[in-house]
């Protein structure tokens, strides 16, 4: 099965406050808060690193979570925030890309 | 009013920025000062732009498009296109003699100014209580002139339509401003710290809610004016929201239109702050 890989786009603004992340589109100004495994999910797309290895490594390990489910979930999270322009996903490593960084 | 090298020029201070405007037309020198009366300054402009006349074509209701190009940023619409450099603080605007034209480019100058140093113009009404300001946000038809037309005489209208919020050492301040809505009347030029930003809601009863910091950013970032689909700028007024969550009380107001609003508003200081 082909690796999935995802990066967070340039053309977003986004923000922690009071435990949750928010992140804003700066082309349609759309709005999102993201809860506790979006946000991790979020901050490990560095472009490189899969998204079966970000959902084994940080999610099922840090919150518990059966790994197909959180398979599952992950891939609808990610292919909401892409139709959105918020995620960047490629079946080959975003290596000449910079994610920004998330304060 | 001064004339330099046959330009006519003034200087218009709104949020403690002055602007000189300059053109060569007395016709639109004069609409300038009858617009901006109170306003007005001697002080040295931190700003400035010249003003070139163009006669009026079709197109004037198209969207306001806001672009960088180099470090400059180019402002359009029908009836108006400006250059502005931030790095001189010059600029030059081709617009036709309308003041709705004059009040966008302003408008747009003054929120990239004040994105750049922490603050921000709101689609929100706004007038100083007992030496307090505060701002009333929300949607069109949610109440923002209604709140200012029941205010008491005691109230000072900062504006009905669209108010300025920069930070200070002490905390945000709010300023008048000339931008006015449906009440077409200036704001008194005077600036009060900001105690509350209420988003209003008509209803049966007076009542004040607490919303969640995110929600309060969300409704913030809703109604802050901002023209660019530019990431750096979204970045720096989303960071802009959230200083000013954490400082200032954000809250929900559900008013009945009358005039026993404002004693909700008098009385806010003694209820706790989710600062």
């Amino acid at each position: 099965m082909p690796e999935t890989y995802i990066a967070r786009s340039s053309a977003i603004a986004a923000r922690m406050l009071a435990g949750e992340m928010m992140v804003m589109n700066s082309m349609d100004s759309t709005f999102f808060t993201l809860n506790e495994v979006a946000t991790a999910i979020w901050q490990a797309a560095d472009g490189s690193t899969p998204l079966r290895e970000i959902v084994r490594e940080r999610i099922c390990e840090q919150f518990d979570i059966d790994p197909e489910q959180a398979q599952s979930d992950a891939e609808q999270f990610v292919s909401e925030l892409s139709q959105h322009g918020i995620l960047l996903v490629s079946d080959h490593p975003l290596h000449d890309r910079q994610a920004p960084e998330t304060r | 009013m001064t004339v330099v090298a046959n330009k006519l020029e003034c200087v218009v201070e709104i949020g403690d920025i002055p602007i000189c405007l300059r053109t060569d037309d007395q016709r639109f020198h004069d609409l300038l000062c009858e617009r901006y009366a109170g306003f007005l300054r001697s002080s040295q402009p931190e700003l400035e732009l010249d003003f070139d006349l163009i006669s009026p074509g079709p197109g004037s209701d198209d969207d306001v498009r806001v672009s960088r190009q180099g470090a400059e940023w180019l402002l359009e619409r029908g009836d108006f296109q400006a250059r502005w450099d931030p790095r001189t603080g010059r600029g030059r605007v081709r617009q036709t003699p309308n003041p709705y034209a004059l009040d966008s480019v302003l408008r747009i100058l003054h929120s990239l100014v004040l994105s750049a140093r922490g603050g921000f113009l709101l689609h929100a009404a706004s007038g100083i209580c007992e030496g307090r300001a505060y701002l009333f946000s929300g949607i069109s038809g949610a109440g923002k002139t209604t709140m200012t037309r029941l205010a008491p005489p005691d109230v000072t209208l900062l504006t009905d339509e669209i108010s300025y919020v920069r930070p200070s050492p002490a905390g945000y301040r709010a300023y008048g401003t000339p931008f006015s809505g449906e009440l077409a009347k200036a704001g008194e030029n005077t600036m009060a710290p900001v105690s509350a930003l209420f988003f209003l809601e008509k209803g049966p009863e007076n009542r004040v809610d607490e919303l969640a910091p995110v929600e309060a950013v969300r409704r913030l970032m809703r109604n802050i004016l901002f023209f660019a689909e530019d990431p750096e700028l979204v970045e720096k007024l989303l960071a802009t929201a959230c200083a000013f969550v954490q400082t200032v009380p954000v809250r929900r107001l559900t008013f009945y239109p009358d005039s026993r609003v404002w004693d909700e508003i008098r009385n806010f200081e003694a209820m706790p702050t989710n600062a």
